[in-house]
């Protein structure tokens, strides 16, 4: 079972590679590279918390692309174009093919978000080596911060859901509609805290158990956005970044289960 | 031994967007196919050849009956070691080579190393692509494609093949290739169901036929027992004819077409015996060049058999709109 799912995940990091998904890094490093050199020029004294902020929310929004953009293709594709067909038929089993395609994405999301966190602390160790007096302002926290990995962590188990719920969509639906229920989604899942005390706002019972029912229904995204506490030097303990990232495992492992029993019953016409 | 059996499978698809109805695309197929058989599988385009082929491929799910592969079901994994498929007009990622892409196939089936290589390579060379084997599918031809559907099916040695349309989009060499590649599957004792509407590659390749219809099946058996071979008529060749010298025939006489001075062809019916026509032509000053039976043929029984049935659609086969 894990090879045959392995290999249909190394052939969607394969894909990636080949149509140049990883050349996002490229306008990621220089977009760093780029901003550390401006801030340099303007500020003293906030520029690394500039630069990690950027960094973190650069990553995010590169990450978030490529898991809506490649999720969304990544069983919808394959039926439209016709290819599953020469898949299904052999000793893959249709879960199998589900749980290979979120496994290549995934890998794909890792390295993009191992080789921004990596450029992100080159750029860092950079600016404090080569302007010492800029890390001494940095009174918050440490230039080179440990935490800045807590932070990536949390992003990329985000973008694990997100990648979850495209894939979700992908099984049944056109990618122009998944993308679309995806970044809905994305965005309802940062104001999701929101609904559970939607009482306050409404006085119809009924209303308030819908927001209560679609609390726990949708994704909750907020508590995976740890960038401001991080560029500010508030701790952001392991035990929180255990809980929040095992809410995402079960997230995802609850999308990837709905979509397996999508696919394994649909017929491709 | 039986490689394949269908017993009353039935397939019907929702269509329209707010009251859907039912179409029935297939009804009550019951097939036997026995072992190292090349079996092919006639119809129109639209008969439900495709959405047979996929049912027996579990790509879709019957509505009714039941389907046996080997003494198994379908979906059955050990089934899926033993099977191979080629889809209609084929499609590969694009991003990979031929051999990238076997190899990947391959290794679904549990090859590896020096084997897998060994197989990928030999089979390659087998559809006539070895030379492009590292060539980005992107680049490949219709008919390339199609070769590479071809070798994909093979990769694990199967015992039955499932082929839809394996000439689509192949040039005359490519189909007497795959026409030598089908009877060596059939002598390594591979059973072979191919579905085609072009019925020489039936006439060419098969021990047995069945001709579906508007989803449902109008015969099967062997191609002698089909179309019994009666002569329906005779075709003369006759040279220095004058034609006036055959209206003592009547009705017998079909047709009469020119081909050059004073050579005519005459196409006779059966119920008259073709040496009284002979002999009465030669006493004419005419000269006998051939004489040949007409005979039904598939195509002959085939377009027989789909007019009727478009005349009259079968009751319970609902028709989409449209």
């Amino acid at each position: 079972m894990g090879r045959v799912i392995g290999l249909v995940a190394y052939h969607v990091f394969k894909e990636s590679v080949r149509d140049k998904v990883l050349y996002n890094l490229a306008l990621f490093a220089i977009l760093l590279i780029g901003a550390s050199y401006l801030m340099g020029q303007l500020t003293a004294g906030q520029d690394i918390k500039i630069i990690k902020d950027l960094g973190l929310a650069a990553s995010s929004v590169f990450g978030l692309f490529i898991a809506v953009f490649i999720g969304v293709g990544l069983v919808w594709k394959e039926v439209d174009k016709r290819s599953v067909y020469n898949l299904l038929v052999k000793p893959l089993r249709r879960y199998e093919f589900i749980i290979g395609k979120f496994l290549g994405l995934a890998l794909t999301l890792l390295v993009n978000i191992a080789v921004m966190a990596l450029a992100l602390y080159v750029v860092l160790a950079l600016m404090n080596w080569l302007q010492p007096a800029v890390g001494k302002a940095s009174v918050d926290a440490p230039v080179l911060d440990p935490q800045l990995l807590k932070a990536f962590a949390l992003l990329y188990v985000q973008l694990l859901v997100v990648t979850s719920v495209a894939l979700f969509f992908s099984t049944f639906s056109g990618p122009m509609l998944s993308a679309a229920f995806t970044f809905g989604l994305y965005v309802v899942g940062h104001f999701n805290a929101d609904l559970a005390h939607f009482e306050n706002v409404v006085k119809s019972p009924a209303a308030a158990w819908l927001g209560k029912a679609l609390y726990y229904l949708l994704p909750n995204l907020a508590p995976f956005d740890v960038k401001a506490a991080v560029v500010h030097g508030q701790v952001v303990s392991a035990g929180y970044v255990a809980l929040t990232a095992a809410y995402g495992v079960l997230y995802a492992g609850a999308m990837l289960t709905l979509a397996i029993l999508i696919f394994a019953r649909r017929d491709f016409k | 031994m039986l490689a394949l059996e269908t017993d009353n499978l039935t397939k019907d698809y929702a269509v329209g967007f707010w009251r859907s109805r039912p179409y029935r695309a297939l009804d009550r197929l019951s097939l036997r196919v026995e072992a190292n058989e090349v079996f092919g599988f006639l119809g129109p385009n639209g008969a439900g050849k495709t959405t047979t082929l996929k049912l027996l491929t579990e790509l879709i799910y019957p509505t009714s009956g039941r389907i046996s592969i080997l003494g198994r079901p379908p979906g059955d994994s050990e089934v899926r070691r033993r099977v191979g498929y080629l889809p209609e007009a084929p499609y590969f990622y694009d991003y990979l080579s031929a051999e990238e892409l076997l190899t990947y196939f391959a290794g679904l089936f549990g090859l590896r190393g020096q084997a897998r290589r060994a197989r990928v390579a030999g089979l390659l060379d087998k559809v006539g692509i070895a030379g492009e084997r590292r060539l980005p599918l992107r680049k490949f031809s219709k008919g390339m494609l199609q070769r590479v559907g071809l070798a994909q099916a093979l990769l694990n040695e199967p015992e039955v093949v499932f082929l839809d349309e394996p000439m689509s989009g192949l040039d005359p060499l490519g189909r007497r290739d795959v026409r030598t590649l089908i009877l060596e599957l059939r002598d390594r004792g591979c059973t072979v169901f191919f579905s085609s509407h072009i019925l020489s590659d039936a006439e060419a390749l098969c021990s047995r036929v069945g001709i579906i219809v508007g989803g449902q099946l109008v015969t099967s058996g062997r191609l002698s027992e089909i179309l019994a071979f009666q002569v329906t008529g005779w075709e003369l060749v006759i040279a220095n004819l004058d034609p006036a010298a055959l209206t003592a025939f009547g009705d017998s006489i079909r047709r009469v077409t020119p081909i050059s001075d004073g050579r005519y062809m005459i196409e006779v019916s059966a119920d008259i015996e073709p040496e009284r026509i002979l002999g009465h032509l030669r006493a004419q000053g005419s000269q006998f060049i051939s004489l040949n039976p007409v005979r039904t043929t598939l195509e002959d029984y085939f377009v027989q058999q789909v007019t009727a049935r478009q005349a009259a659609p079968p009751a319970g086969r609902v028709m989409p709109e449209g």
